[in-house]
């Protein structure tokens, strides 16, 4: 399978998401003019400052062109992965349900979390079990996931939280622990911790691999042949 | 028209920002103080003044999280 990695400018972690990817697959970078997906799979929408987040963050970089078409593939059905500033830009962009506010500590937070899957029951967490413990970074300064109560209430009646925060491990005050949550049709997550910073074993834990295995098995399955 | 728009986080979402500087209030003795709110002030010059509400909604504030005022200058 082939995945798209977006490079806005102001974006830090496209290339560990593409090596996390090419872990599983081929893994392309799209640079943020570009209205071409080149065909792929799925897109990762990666961690960063996108266009410096003026104003807000994520508010600028919804208008990439490129973000044009995500949006295209993403109402089609095509699988979208956000990560830290990533899932910023698809809430800010209305794929992705809520809003990433300061910590509540104001400060920035770099240290390592562990979350609990919620739910397997998406192309983003198959590979796992409900209840599984992934340790995966966080690195952050807005990473509060806001959402008003009944908006919240309907996240989980409709199973759209895949990750909370382990007790304790909610390091930024994120209300009900929520560490990702996915769009109504579940081909769109976004999450603030950083799966691509852990997949390999050289430099800890490898808690973030089972959402890029997620994702290939889930691609594969559904590979029209 | 000259035109600012205040923004701020919408009323019962936690603003630790604002309890950051209303702690700090008193302890420079300014006492008295409740119900601080930190925003934003966008300030701009536009043309036609009746497209500021889209404006707002759709890039100057996210309404999910942030209320607005606009506040036209009339001397401009």
């Amino acid at each position: 399978m082939k995945f798209g990695v977006i490079r806005f400018p102001g974006s830090c972690d496209e290339v560990d998401a593409q090596l996390a990817c090419q872990r599983v697959g081929e893994a392309v970078i799209l640079w943020h003019g570009d209205r071409d997906l080149q065909g792929v799979d799925a897109v990762v929408v990666p961690g960063g400052f996108s266009y410096g987040d003026y104003l807000r963050v994520g508010a600028i970089a919804r208008f990439a062109p490129v973000m044009e078409e995500v949006a295209r593939f993403a109402r089609a059905g095509g699988i979208v992965l956000g990560i830290c500033n990533g899932f910023q830009v698809l809430c800010e962009a209305g794929l992705l349900p809520g809003a990433l506010l300061p910590n509540t500590s104001l400060k920035f937070i770099f240290r390592q979390v562990q979350l609990e899957v919620v739910s397997a029951a998406s192309p983003f967490t198959g590979a796992c079990a409900a209840g599984d413990r992934l340790s995966i970074p966080v690195k952050h300064t807005t990473g509060r996931f806001y959402a008003p109560a009944d908006q919240l209430d309907a996240l989980e009646a409709n199973d759209q939280v895949l990750l909370r925060y382990a007790a304790g491990h909610n390091p930024n005050g994120s209300l009900r622990d929520i560490a990702g949550v996915c769009n109504e049709a579940r081909n769109v997550f976004g999450l603030m911790p950083h799966p691509e910073h852990a997949v390999d074993p050289f430099t800890g834990p490898t808690g973030g691999l089972p959402i890029f295995e997620s994702i290939r098995a889930h691609v594969a399955e559904h590979a029209l042949v | 028209m000259r035109a600012r728009v205040l923004v701020k986080p919408k009323a019962g979402i936690l603003d630790p920002q604002a309890q950051a500087v209303e702690r700090a209030l008193p302890a420079l003795g300014f006492t008295g103080v409740r119900n601080v709110h930190v925003g934003r002030l966008i300030e701009l010059d536009v043309e036609d003044p009746g497209r500021l509400p889209e404006m707002c909604q759709r890039l100057l504030t996210n309404p999910l999280i942030e209320d607005y005022e606009i506040v036209e200058d009339a001397e401009s």
